[in-house]
């Protein structure tokens, strides 16, 4: 039976909606308000804070100390770099699981997923020592593959659930239509995966954007991006609050506007095969 | 040439055999039903001859060639799915076009032979539309359409009509039998409607757990059906099938009366019964009568005007040169 919605339940619900997003929120918008702050009224009390002069003196300052643009092309390179490499491993690796399954196709897909529950502390000293052999420390190489690693299972789970949702008749009537092996995938498959596809790719740059544990550890210079940038500005002589406000809205912006544009796409992506 | 030819074909998957060894030859425009309860095998055999499925041994031939190790796309086949499987990001035309595309026609060629099959489709108004606008019949012609274009050696369709509602079914299964007319090229269809068989095969293959029960034109199997499962299967009503003491008297194990060979009357004839359910078709009425000849009750077809009371009393006389008698294994007694 459906529920009378009075005007007043409902103003009542709008205001509860918007309290939890504004607790959730309120960490981002603090953050952005303090980078608007001199590094002295950063750290008075709240109100106070609200009350001294605005300035964009610490993105300044931040943009003089350390080169964001070239710790934001790192972040890009790794990002993009990371997901476009795994999805090529991927897509066959996902098409095989989900059109050709043996026996074993759901362990292997619940092998791989364990792999993600190891914590990767675990394996950092073998890693590093195996960068420092491959003379890969400190560049976006090591970094798109390292990354590129970590967030296949996901890539190729993703990938999975999405390709499982394509009838196979489809692909068999394109096979019986002459379509070869990469015909098949290319003007049958990929066009009927595009949204998987695109909701994949959004999601992974997300997670390679955002991983800090091993690009603050395999990386020092040059290839650092914009974890490393952030992660500057909180030294052990103390912390700079307006400069880390502002070095962490810098570093976030980015990743922040894209998901804004693709939120209806990443939330179609992500609760795709959940409700039908 | 569609001349499609399986020796000793047979299929497994893991330790389970669905198809033991079978032969079967299907002839050059030749209209063939694979027919058979659901799980009997139909659909795998249909998909050994597509190529869909690899066989576990034996040899497909097509006009004479080994097909066996060629790939689905090479074989000059074309099939129709129940789920018709089109193309959902493709227009209708894109999806006709698509076998013409991979085999590599020139546009012109493509838009011409596209054309003509949406003409005769009846599909002209709705080249530019996608799949999922369309109804359930305009799909599966749409379908059609696709298998059509390409000339194929052999239409092959996996039960095209069970989607369908009843009213569209029959509509479509005449087209179809139209197409077969006209074109002239070899066609395989699988079914488990018996129906669908008998109106529309040159040839029906009765399939039963891998097996082939029988293979003949829709009389043959109906006037000299080759064991019992054949005599239940084909024909609609069921045959009746009486064993016991009722058989015995027919040197028989087994005897089977069609529900049309079956004469009613109120007054006199060889079996006593009464009357249960009356079907009232118009056209025909189908009585349930419960005789002491059998433990279940035997179906009387009888002309549409004939009326009669539940649990009336009324005798029924099969008649005797369209009894059918059948051995202790089941099969046929001539």
């Amino acid at each position: 039976m459906a529920r009378a919605i009075t005007p007043r339940r409902k103003a009542l619900n709008t205001a509860i909606a918007w309290a939890i997003g504004l607790v959730i929120f309120f960490p981002i918008l603090w953050v952005f308000v303090l980078s608007l702050k001199t590094e002295g009224s950063a750290i008075l009390p709240p109100l106070d804070v609200l009350r001294a002069p605005w300035t964009f003196e610490s993105y300044g300052l931040v943009q003089e100390r350390s080169n964001y643009f070239r710790h934001f092309s790192n972040s890009v390179i790794i990002a993009v770099g990371s997901t476009f490499l795994g999805l090529l491993v991927a897509v066959p690796a996902a098409w095989a699981m989900a059109f050709v399954p043996s026996k074993r196709t759901k362990n292997i897909l619940l092998w791989m997923l364990s792999t993600k529950m190891l914590p990767a502390v675990g394996v950092l000293y073998p890693i590093y020592l195996l960068f420092i052999r491959m003379g890969l420390l400190d560049s976006r190489l090591g970094l798109t593959i390292v990354l590129m690693l970590i967030n296949l299972p996901i890539i190729v789970w993703m990938l999975y659930t999405y390709f499982r949702e394509i009838p196979g008749e489809i692909l068999e009537a394109a096979r019986m239509d002459g379509a070869s092996l990469r015909e098949e995938v290319l003007y049958v498959l990929t066009p009927m995966a595009i949204p998987g596809m695109a909701s994949t790719v959004l999601l992974n740059i997300i997670l390679a954007w955002n991983e800090a544990f091993w690009t603050l550890n395999l990386t020092a210079a040059q290839a650092a991006p914009l974890t490393a940038f952030i992660a500057s500005y909180s030294s052990p002589e103390g912390l700079f609050y307006a400069k880390l406000s502002a070095a962490s809205v810098m570093a976030i912006a980015p990743i922040l506007i894209m998901g804004w544009f693709s939120q209806k796409q990443l939330v179609r992506g992500l609760t795709f095969g959940a409700v039908k | 040439m569609g001349q499609i030819q399986l020796n000793k074909v047979s299929k497994s998957f893991g330790n389970v055999e669905v198809i033991p060894p079978l032969d079967l030859t299907i002839e050059d425009g030749e209209f063939v039903v694979f027919v058979g309860p659901s799980g009997c095998g139909k659909s795998t055999l249909l998909r050994l001859i597509a190529g869909l499925e690899d066989v576990s041994g034996g040899h497909v031939l097509i006009d004479g060639r080994d097909a066996t190790e060629t790939v689905p796309a090479k074989r000059g086949l074309a099939m129709v799915f129940q789920s018709y499987a089109l193309y959902p990001h493709m227009s209708v035309r894109k999806n006709i076009a698509f076998p013409l595309r991979m085999a590599g026609l020139d546009k012109a060629e493509q838009a011409r032979k596209v054309e003509q099959a949406a003409e005769v489709l009846n599909l002209t108004d709705y080249l530019d539309r996608r799949p999922g606008q369309l109804s359930g019949g305009q799909r599966q012609r749409v379908a059609i359409g696709r298998a059509i274009v390409r000339e194929p050696e052999a239409f092959l369709f996996d039960e095209p009509l069970s989607n369908l509602d009843a009213a569209l079914r029959v509509g479509m299964r005449l087209e179809i039998s139209e197409l077969h007319k006209r074109l002239k090229t070899t066609m395989i269809y699988v079914t488990h409607d018996q129906v669908e068989a008998m109106t529309m095969a040159d040839k029906i293959v009765v399939l039963q757990a891998g097996f082939i029960e029988q293979v003949g034109s829709p009389l043959e199997l109906y006037q000299r059906p080759r064991n019992v499962f054949v005599a239940g299967f084909i024909g609609s009503p069921k045959m009746n099938l009486i064993s016991g003491a009722e058989a015995a008297k027919h040197d028989a194990t087994t005897i089977g009366i069609r529900p049309e060979h079956i004469g009613i009357s109120q007054t006199e004839g060889t079996w006593k019964g009464t009357v249960g359910v009356s079907e009232h078709l118009g056209s025909d009425t189908f009585f349930h009568v419960q005789c002491n000849a059998s433990p279940e009750p035997i179906t009387v077809r009888a002309t549409g005007e004939l009326s009669l009371q539940y649990g009336a009393e009324v005798w029924l006389t099969p008649r005797q040169e369209h009894l059918h008698r059948f051995d202790e294994n089941g099969l046929r007694i001539e």
